[in-house]
């Protein structure tokens, strides 16, 4: 480190180098790859703190440039009354403010027919048939393996009669069985536990919608009567579909997000 | 385990062979009585399968109407609906003595129900926060989230004046009772006056600084009040103001309340009267200001008031039919007349509704004690009304049902349920036979106040339903709500 200020006296003095502005553009434009090498190869305690370091940079450096941006952004006037208009009689009460309309089955319909929804969760993680199910043997001697246990929270419905268990294939044990799901509304931004009407689609395949295996990104059907949502038609809407946004089988229980 | 159907059927025939060992050519001994209590006629001996309509005709010849009037029974408060035979059999009443029946005259027209919408009218660019018939029937007024009031004819069922001039919210609308104006309040403070003919704006009246909750007329019956030129205003500043339309100043401002006024009423007796969130209605003088009766029946919030004289009110000089005298005199004249039929020479009722859950019902012109407080609704009430005759009031919930109680005496009378979210607003057909009420789930019910059913569900707007009103010449019913579009109902 300079004790004193030896190198601005110098050039003060004498001048710079003739190639210094040359060879201070060229050490910054290396700086950047000198840093990401040293990234990759910083282990441990220093690498941490390299990271953390790095970190915080960058986060001033973008709130720098947003604040750059907002000067040039242009702003629509602040003119006119307030969106969301209610009555007198609701001012001042406290309620959930939406600007959607709540009730629309026909979009919901429409998208049904198609097979396709608008989900939060588009892309899952494939899951294979040997982590969704365990090999049991049977058998007097314990040779035949057609037997299998499904490894993942299933849903079983109401009516539903086990087969003799000579003849069972699929195994759903019943502690992994489960009937309610913790639904969030994404627009009051509640959270209800709601029944499970039924498994409307495993993003894995048909045989698991069947099975109603319930994994992340499975579609559901859910109970919404409470929720007292009603369609164009006056009807009150009961069955509603919700996907799974966790992993129940290491949670313990089914979070899920109304498709509205 | 259940009896074999054999069995069943075999007691059923067991017991319908005892009921029809009754005499057939029984008679009763009846004497008719007035709503007031005062007998009509000597007592009368009439055989057991009389019907209501035999009774009518009979009780107009007691009476000796020279028109017909339609009337209804009422037997230890309960209605009698059929012969009068079975209904003393099913209620269990003595026929030792002699049947005291309570007549009650029922309105001369009758009003269709609405059973469709026949039209959707667009316009409003924010949610329709208040529509208002005006009291002749032929005209309607609206008030919108988009800062305008829109005037609409009902005839072609089309916008007729968009009148802009707010800078927020309008959330009232109020018809003078001579129809010749139109106040608007809205979220700044401000109320302007319209001319609904032409949808000019006549003037503002500043004064307010907070929001406008609610605007009443001057009765159309009271001295000098036709034309109309005066009207009260609450706001949210905790005030109530007396304007002048003609010069748009305020007259009188008073103020006792600590918290939002959320509600006024011109009543028919030269009082005012305002109930405010801090749990208190004021009564004050319609000439001066002073204030005349505090009344603190409430522990929370008051949010509606209701007189039973509001109808007659409202409509002032014009009937049924919308037809009033054009003659100034003889519209007061006939003001008047209407309200003195209306109130039958007693003194108004008020009823609150408030955020305890309960009702008040007061004669505020002669004490402060209410006269009884009813209890039953499980939320906080939004909206109480009367009906125009003044015997049923009718209370909306938040808690997703309408209750019926009576209108004189305060007693519960039914709870219809139906709705699936709460009950926003309700309102009255001009006969008193028959209500509607509009609901955060999106649907209009039309409900029988005889039969206490169900009449008619009118699915249709896309969102909450903000706002309902029944024009006061039965026609048609207006409903606007968060769905932007205002509907009108028709049969």
């Amino acid at each position: 480190m300079p004790q004193n200020e030896h190198i601005e006296l110098h050039q003060k003095r004498y001048g710079k180098r003739l190639d210094y502005d040359e060879r201070k553009r060229k050490k910054q434009a290396r700086e950047v790859h000198k840093r990401s090498a040293y990234a990759q190869k910083a282990l441990g305690l220093k690498g941490k703190m390299f990271a953390k370091k790095r970190h915080q940079e960058k986060a001033t450096m973008k709130k720098t440039i947003a604040m750059h941006e907002e000067r040039d952004n242009k702003h629509k006037a602040q003119d006119g009354a307030p969106q969301n208009a209610v009555p007198a009689y609701l001012l001042e009460r406290e309620q959930v403010d939406r600007a959607k309309v709540l009730s629309n089955t026909i979009k919901q319909k429409r998208k049904e027919k198609a097979g396709k929804w608008e989900v939060p969760l588009p892309q899952v993680r494939p899951i294979a048939e040997d982590e969704m199910f365990k090999v049991m043997k049977s058998g007097k001697r314990m040779k035949k393996s057609w037997k299998r246990m499904i490894t993942k929270v299933t849903f079983v419905g109401q009516g539903f009669t086990r087969k003799p268990p000579k003849y069972e294939r699929f195994i759903r044990p019943t502690g992994l069985r489960m009937t309610k799901a913790h639904v969030t509304h994404p627009e009051l931004k509640a959270t209800f536990c709601l029944d499970i009407i039924g498994v409307k689609k495993n993003p894995n395949g048909q045989m698991y919608s069947q099975l109603g295996v319930v994994t992340k990104g499975t579609i559901l059907e859910v109970n919404v009567s409470e929720l007292g949502l009603v369609t164009p038609g006056g009807k009150v809407v009961w069955g509603k579909y919700a996907q799974v946004t966790n992993n129940p089988e290491n949670d313990g229980c089914i979070n899920a997000v109304l498709l509205v | 385990m259940t009896e074999p159907p054999q069995k069943i059927a075999r007691r059923e025939q067991a017991g319908k062979a005892k009921e029809e060992e009754t005499p057939t050519d029984a008679s009763i001994i009846v004497q008719f009585q007035s709503a007031t209590g005062e007998t009509t006629g000597p007592q009368l001996d009439i055989p057991h399968t009389v019907t209501p309509q035999q009774l009518e005709t009979l009780l107009n010849g007691l009476l000796s109407n020279e028109d017909k009037l339609p009337y209804s029974f009422y037997i230890e408060e309960q209605e009698l609906l059929g012969e009068l035979g079975s209904h003393l059999r099913s209620g269990g009443i003595s026929v030792e003595k002699a049947l005291l029946i309570t007549y009650q005259p029922q309105a001369v027209f009758r009003v269709r129900p609405v059973a469709r919408c026949t039209a959707s009218m667009p316009g409003h660019s924010e949610s329709v926060l208040t529509v208002q018939f005006s009291p002749c029937g032929t005209m309607l007024a609206s008030g919108s989230g988009d800062t305008t009031v829109r005037l609409w004819d009902l005839n072609t069922q089309l916008p007729k004046t968009e009148c802009k001039g707010h800078k927020n919210w309008v959330l009232v609308v109020a018809w003078s009772p001579d129809a010749k104006y139109v106040a608007s309040g809205d979220m700044n403070g401000s109320i302007l006056l319209w001319e609904p003919g032409s949808g000019r704006q006549l003037g503002a009246c500043s004064g307010h600084s907070k929001w406008i909750t609610s605007l009443s007329w001057q009765p159309a019956h009271r001295p000098g009040a036709l034309p109309s030129s005066r009207f009260v205003s609450g706001s949210k500043d905790n005030t109530v103001k007396v304007w002048d339309a003609a010069t748009r100043r305020c007259v009188l401002s008073m103020s006792n309340h600590s918290a939002m006024v959320t509600a006024v009423l011109w009543g028919g007796e030269g009082l005012i009267y305002s109930a405010s969130r801090d749990c208190s209605i004021s009564a004050w003088d319609e000439a001066d200001g002073k204030l005349v009766r505090v009344f603190k029946g409430h522990g929370h919030w008051v949010n509606t008031l209701a007189l039973s004289s509001g109808f007659a009110l409202r409509t002032g000089a014009f009937d049924h039919n919308g037809k009033a005298p054009a003659d100034v005199e003889a519209a007061r004249a006939k003001a008047a007349e209407r309200y003195a039929e209306a109130t039958q020479g007693k003194p108004e009722r008020l009823v609150s509704g408030s955020d305890d859950f309960t009702l008040c019902l007061y004669e505020p012109s002669v004490g402060k004690t209410p006269i009884a407080r009813m209890t039953g609704h499980v939320q906080l009430i939004n909206q109480v009304v009367f009906s125009p005759d003044g015997r049923f009031i009718l209370s909306a919930s938040f808690d997703k049902s309408v209750k019926l109680w009576d209108g004189a005496k305060g007693t519960f009378l039914a709870t219809l349920r139906g709705h699936v979210g709460p009950v926003y607003q309700v309102a009255w057909s001009a006969d008193s036979r028959m209500f509607a009420s509009g609901s955060k789930d999106s649907t209009l019910k039309v409900w029988d106040a005889r039969t206490r059913k169900l009449k008619v569900d009118l699915p249709g707007h896309a969102d909450e339903v903000f706002t309902v009103d029944w024009s006061p010449d039965g026609g048609s019913v207006a409903s606007g709500g968060k769905d932007r579009v205002l509907k009108l109902w028709r049969h």
